[in-house]
């Protein structure tokens, strides 16, 4: 479907993206996760043809971007950033310009841009001018021109951003159903959108590619870190007195409340399930429990984890769980206060 | 293409700026009309245009300026970049569109010689071929135009640039007679805009071998032609640069009656090679 290889894109001296090489197959949401500045709209520009690379290629369908231009960006729509929208057009005549510059036959542009429109909810702003729309309304007519002629490949910049929540809700089904026949590839740095949207994660930060993965495996990676929180109505030199006896344990941190019961993260020595051993050690001392549940990491932490790393940043998927164990390390000595 | 064409030529009647030119054009060259051709009785219409070259001083700028600035300023370039459209094709049909927004008031002015043939004689050849370079003339000035937008992204420093180009343009004669003409200032002078050239395509294509190649070679090429002949090179300034004075070309025909046949091959060439640069300068952009 995509193929990105060794993409190098530098503006003067500055290293916007940084040999990014990855695969798009087809019928699937692939999410772009990355902080601000990460290189995603870069990315997505060169893909889509607006830019060149400094080096590097990428091949949409077998065609080279910039080899073959016009065969390449015929499999694409694209809906950048910032919607690309002429202020002084209503939104049919837009529509219309769009599907006759999309090269879309005669006889099927006037169906096709009804059916954008319909599926975009555009219907009772068809003969409005875009300059008097709302930004969620502007955004959707963007996203109505990126579908137009339902190409192969669907990439969208940022799509929700501006909209609000009920407006979310329904473009993220509408990138759902679009999903079923078409490649969709999005940009977000909206982590609970990517998680609930997406099939596949791509975390990209400082212009390389550090993680990519489905949702759900991501956060395997960092099993490994999993703690155990517990609540219970006694004071924290009593719980670490209950908790004593158990020797798994490789690090207790207490809070204390002032309704007399305190909240403990515990962290184990290696992959166990202590929580039945807490439980009776604490039923054994005849201590209430109030709480007791599993930490997860969650994606939010592998984000974080990945993309605030300092300058040795792994280039490729495998290198992940390594530094991620190095970082564990670290952490450990600084959350030592047992 | 044609989608592009379509396009531009309505917002230009939409947004009022065609109008605007339209009406000042006519509006300005029916006073010269009334003053020159009705009151003073003179026949020729084209005497009457060449009066009228001073409004597209103001006029070709302010339909140019928006060209490809405003696009790239409110960034539609990207749908235009990244639609199956060749990058030829939109610099053309945004050309096409500023040419037809030229052709109106040309079209209108085609009335006029026919109003003095209704009073007695007229020269209907000359006026007819004087409107046709005048328009022409236009098409060059957009030409330009069109180049100084694409390098930015502010249509009032692509208004400002453009009028500054065509000011110098229109006064180029004068400035001309100021030039030197012995030989040795001759050959100093095209080294100097060998120079330029070399600079520019440095610029562009970021290659010293090509750009430093073309600047030496030809520098050594005209210190040659010096030394072997340099009687060559007096008055050559003037001779090279009074090319540029592409006005005197239709001000040729409107006072002498005289069609210079180069002169409209010039022009032809001159608006190839600004479209041929508005393609680069906006290919130049999506790679640095």
């Amino acid at each position: 479907m995509i193929e990105v290889k060794n993409l190098v894109k530098k503006y003067g001296n500055h290293l916007a993206i940084d040999h990014l090489t990855f695969k798009i197959e087809k019928g699937k949401i692939y999410g772009f996760l990355g902080p601000n500045g990460a290189g995603k709209s870069t990315t997505m520009n060169i893909m889509t043809g607006y830019l060149g690379a400094t080096e590097g290629e990428v091949l949409i369908n077998g065609h080279d971007i910039l080899k073959e231009p016009e065969e390449a960006k015929k499999h694409i729509g694209y809906l950048p950033e910032m919607p690309p929208l002429y202020t002084e057009m209503t939104v049919q005549e837009y529509l219309d310009f769009a599907a006759e510059l999309k090269k879309i036959p005669n006889n099927k542009r006037e169906s096709s841009v009804e059916e954008v429109l319909k599926l975009a909810k555009l219907m009772d702003v068809r003969e409005r001018l875009i300059r008097n729309l709302s930004k969620g309304y502007r955004q959707r007519v963007g996203l109505a021109q990126a579908v137009l002629g339902f190409p192969d490949i669907i990439i969208l910049d940022e799509p929700t951003v501006g909209l609000d929540p009920k407006q979310i809700i329904e473009i993220r089904e509408l990138i759902r159903n679009l999903a079923k026949k078409h490649t969709v590839i999005l940009s977000s740095h909206i982590l609970a959108e990517v998680r609930e949207v997406c099939d596949y994660i791509m975390i990209i930060a400082k212009g390389k590619l550090v993680a990519s993965d489905t949702p759900e495996n991501l956060e395997h990676l960092m099993d490994g870190s999993e703690s155990v929180e517990i609540e219970a109505k006694a004071a924290p030199s009593k719980i670490r007195e209950i908790l004593r006896p158990v020797t798994e344990i490789s690090t207790v941190k207490t809070e204390e409340h002032a309704d007399g019961t305190t909240t403990a993260v515990i962290e184990t020595k290696q992959h166990q399930d202590i929580r039945e051993k807490i439980f009776f050690a604490f039923a054994g001392a005849g201590c209430p429990l109030t709480m007791l549940k599993t930490n997860r990491a969650s994606l939010e932490e592998i984000f974080l984890e990945l993309t605030q790393g300092e300058s040795a940043v792994p280039e490729i998927t495998g290198d992940v769980e390594d530094m991620l164990s190095e970082d564990e390390k670290e952490d450990e000595t600084d959350a030592g206060d047992l | 293409m044609l989608a592009i064409y379509k396009r531009e030529l309505k917002s230009y009647f939409q947004s009022m700026i065609g109008c605007v030119f339209v009406a000042f054009l006519v509006a300005f060259t029916g006073i010269y009309f009334m003053a020159y051709n009705l009151n003073a009785g003179y026949p020729y219409f084209s005497y009457t245009l060449s009066g009228s070259l001073i409004v597209f001083l103001v006029g070709i700028p302010l339909i140019t300026m928006k060209s490809f600035s405003e696009e790239r300023k409110n960034k539609t370039d990207q749908l235009l970049l990244t639609a199956p459209v060749g990058l030829g094709r939109v610099v053309l049909g945004k050309y096409l569109a500023m040419v037809s927004v030229l052709a109106v008031p040309n079209i209108i002015f085609c009335i006029f010689p026919l109003i003095i043939k209704l009073q007695g004689t007229a020269y209907l050849k000359v006026d007819y071929i004087s409107i046709g370079v005048f328009f022409l003339l236009g098409c060059v000035y957009i030409a330009i135009g069109m180049f100084l937008s694409s390098l930015t992204e502010s249509q009032i420093i692509a208004f400002i640039t453009t009028f500054g180009v065509l000011l110098v343009l229109y006064l180029w004669d004068g400035i001309l007679s100021f030039m030197p003409g012995s030989a040795i200032s001759g050959v100093i002078g095209l080294i100097i805009l060998l120079l330029i050239v070399a600079a520019y395509i440095q610029q562009m294509t970021g290659n010293w071998v090509l750009s430093g190649g073309i600047g030496l070679i030809g520098a050594a090429a005209l210190i040659v032609t010096y030394i072997l002949k340099s009687s060559l090179f007096e008055n050559i300034l003037t001779k090279v640069l009074g090319n540029l004075a592409l006005a005197n070309i239709f001000t040729d025909i409107t006072s002498k009656s005289i069609v210079d046949v180069s002169g409209i091959v010039l022009y032809l060439s001159v608006i190839a090679v600004f479209i041929f640069l508005t393609v680069q300068a906006i290919q130049k952009r999506r790679w640095s």
